[in-house]
């Protein structure tokens, strides 16, 4: 009877401990991070984008990154998809007969796709030995090859799909965008917002570019504003152009905790390939899970008790169970 | 259309009686008859055609109206080579009245002009320069007494083809950017009808020669679009087929004028080139016979888009162009690329479902293979134990 009592006492505290430690995220997850006040971005404008791709041609010279082919000819870098060699692309959302440019039915509307600088990132959180690190001060996520042990769980981790693996290299590293960070020596910034003809990506803090984004939102659409190319604090290139019909919403202002990267559209977010995210980031989520669960050791610790209980529990000595056999007979 | 029997059947005779006519060498006669047929985008063998239509029609009668212009169109239909105007003027076509060009003066000019008009009634091709000013019953262009307006309705009355040659006659021009002090009105707007139009400040000669050559050789004008451009001429934009196009695509542009990408010959769309939103051909024919190039774009200025109607004279130069794409290229990535579906349940279960018959198959041939083999051991061993049993008995 005594063995039942103890058996029964363990499951329940065991039983509890487990709910604590699930419970526990409402009570002492992490808060979310936020942008760091000097952190660099883009904005992208998918209103001014004419889709020329020159981001993507000098996206893929600015990182030495060869052409990827998805036609039979093999003529131009036709890449599908970001990849372990394609860092930024232009995509392109299509409805019906896209007369229409920025136009939701029958129409179509670029999209860039590259890495949103999270403010809290889900990469870095995963990353499991700190090969994806975000600056503290410029708030860039970027990766180091040479800590790096290719487990792929940014892969899997990024909510936009961003980190890519080298698959076909037996020393694959991951590839990503990490804003052109090795051209701020020369004086260069982000190859894709240099280039732009239009400003429709455009390089600054993203701080200034979240006012920036907000100006847009508050003119009147088809009314002509100036529009900055470039750099924000940089030279002026700015011209004159009509103003988009945005939907109200930064992309990149709250999601997440909000990125560094921001984007304005004339489509529905999710139509173009932006998904819809909460302020509260699955970082801080997880993070909250694993770090309650293993705080101060204490599952580790109820586990190990528990474990060490049945094992005390089941276990016959050879003693006992030899006078058990002698007697029976 | 011609074919090489025409060619034949123009005979030596012919073509010697129209090269002496025009006083140039047979060589040259069918190069430029082939240079227009080139510029109307006719087919492989049209040359003979157009030959044989300007050797044998009687030259069309010209009447040329010049309102709110700068002579322009006409200073660059001098300057075409092949041949030179006043060859063509005097002898392939009639130009029975012209401003600038005609010897006549006064009473004399505007009697050459009604007399053409009575000659040659339902057959003359009118061809109008500049802008119609219309505010005030059109008192700011008079000519010989008579206001633009009168004029242009008193020659269109009779005419057989009108066309409206440079951006001024086409859509207002530059005498329509407003203010617009006296209401210069195109042609068409004037006339209340579609007119062929021949848009450029100026525009290229080559596409008004190819125009009228076209009306001679098929007695009809040209396929126009919906603003009465011939599509041979302005079916595509200047971006389309512009020299520097890959630079545009690559992302190299010119940033100020005389800086290294510009000395480069990089995209001079930052520039405020307007080729991505203008309908035109130059930059595929070029300007003055002076070879492939020579065209504004060519020699490093942004394209102002002076041939379309609310760019040219209406927008900035340096300001930045829409772009006129009508639809993203197909190859460009779409948002979600659609792969191809996962096996579903029913595949799955038909291929195991082969496989499983293939397997079994393959089992049971292995095994009666050793069957038939036991079969035979058997046989022998029975017939082996038959025998032993006879030795017994």
């Amino acid at each position: 009877m005594d063995t039942r009592r103890h058996f029964l006492k363990g499951v329940l505290a065991g039983g509890a401990a487990v709910a604590g430690a699930v419970a526990a995220p409402e009570v002492c997850a992490r808060e979310t991070h936020t942008r760091p006040p000097e952190g660099l971005g883009l904005l992208y404008d998918a209103t001014l984008c004419v889709g020329c791709k020159a981001c993507v041609a000098a996206c893929k010279e600015a990182n030495n990154n060869p052409p990827e082919f998805s036609t039979e000819d093999h003529l131009w870098d036709t890449p599908l998809d970001t990849s372990g060699y394609t860092f930024n692309l232009i995509k392109v959302y299509r409805n019906g007969t896209m007369e229409t440019k920025d136009a939701e039915v029958n129409g179509y509307a670029f999209m860039k796709t590259s890495c949103m600088h999270c403010a809290d990132p889900s990469c870095v959180s995963a990353c499991p030995v700190s090969a994806m690190l975000k600056d503290p001060v410029t708030g860039i996520v970027s990766y180091n090859p040479d800590a790096c042990v290719g487990c792929r769980y940014c892969v899997a981790a990024c909510p936009f799909g961003i980190p890519k693996y080298q698959y076909d290299s037996p020393t694959g590293k991951i590839g990503k965008c990490e804003l052109c960070r090795h051209r701020y020596k020369d004086g260069h910034y982000s190859a894709c917002a240099e280039v732009c003809p239009t400003g429709a990506t455009l390089y600054g803090k993203t701080s200034d570019l979240l006012a920036e984004a907000k100006r847009r939102l508050a003119l009147k659409p088809g009314s002509t504003t100036t529009y900055p190319r470039g750099r924000l604090d940089g030279p002026d290139q700015s011209w004159e152009g009509p103003v988009g019909n945005y939907i109200q919403h930064v992309y990149g202002e709250t999601e997440y905790g909000g990125t560094q990267v921001l984007k304005l559209s004339a489509v529905t977010f999710e139509k173009v390939g932006m998904p819809n995210l909460p302020p509260h980031s699955s970082a801080a989520t997880s993070e909250g899970i694993q770090h309650s669960l293993y705080g101060g050791l204490v599952l580790p610790v109820v586990a190990l008790g528990a474990l060490s209980f049945i094992a005390k529990r089941t276990v016959k000595h050879d003693d006992e169970a030899n006078s058990d056999e002698e007697k029976q007979p | 259309m011609g074919n090489l029997s025409e060619i034949f059947e123009l005979g030596t005779h012919a073509l010697q009686g129209v090269e002496h006519r025009l006083g140039m060498t047979r060589r040259d006669y069918l190069q430029f008859c082939s240079t227009l047929a080139v510029t109307m985008g006719l087919a492989k063998g049209a040359d003979a055609a157009v030959a044989k239509a300007i050797e044998s029609a009687q030259r069309p009668s010209v009447i040329w109206l010049h309102f709110q212009e700068c002579t322009g169109c006409s200073e660059s239909l001098l300057r075409a080579e092949h041949p030179t105007l006043e060859k063509l003027i005097l002898d392939v076509i009639s130009l029975d009245y012209h401003e600038t060009l005609m010897a006549a003066a006064g009473h004399q000019a505007e009697a050459a002009r009604k007399a053409a008009m009575a000659a040659h009634k339902g057959k003359y091709v009118l061809v109008v320069e500049g802008a119609i000013p219309v505010k005030d019953n059109g008192i700011y262009c008079k000519i010989g007494g008579h206001t633009a307006i009168d004029l242009l309705k008193e020659c269109a009355a009779d005419a057989a083809a009108v066309i409206a040659i440079g951006s001024c006659a086409s859509w207002g021009g530059m005498p329509a950017t407003g203010p617009n002090p006296s209401g210069a009105s195109s042609v068409a707007d004037v006339l209340g009808k579609t007119v062929v139009t021949i848009p450029g400040c100026p525009p290229n000669p080559y596409n008004f020669l190819a125009t009228v050559v076209h009306f001679l050789t098929f007695g009809k004008l040209p396929d126009v679009d919906a603003l009465g451009r011939p599509k041979f001429a302005y079916s595509r934009l200047v971006h389309e087929n512009c020299e520097r196009r890959a630079h545009f695509d690559a992302g190299r542009f010119a940033m100020e004028f005389g800086d290294e990408g510009h000395r480069k010959g990089y995209c001079l769309y930052k520039l405020g080139c307007k080729g991505p939103e203008t309908y035109a051909n130059c930059p595929t024919l070029g300007f003055g016979d002076a070879g492939e190039n020579n065209w504004p774009v060519g020699c490093g200025h942004p394209c102002i888009g002076c041939t379309e109607k609310g760019v040219g004279f209406t927008k900035p130069i340096h300001q930045v162009a829409v772009m006129k794409n009508v639809a993203p290229p197909l190859q460009y990535a779409r948002i979600v690329e659609e792969n191809g579906q996962g096996a579903t349940f029913a595949s799955a279960a038909a291929l195991a479902a082969l496989a499983g018959a293939a397997a079994g198959a393959a089992a049971m041939l292995t095994r009666n293979l050793g069957k038939s083999h036991a079969a035979a051991e058997a046989q022998a061993a029975k017939a082996g134990d038959a025998d032993k049993a006879t030795e017994r008995v």
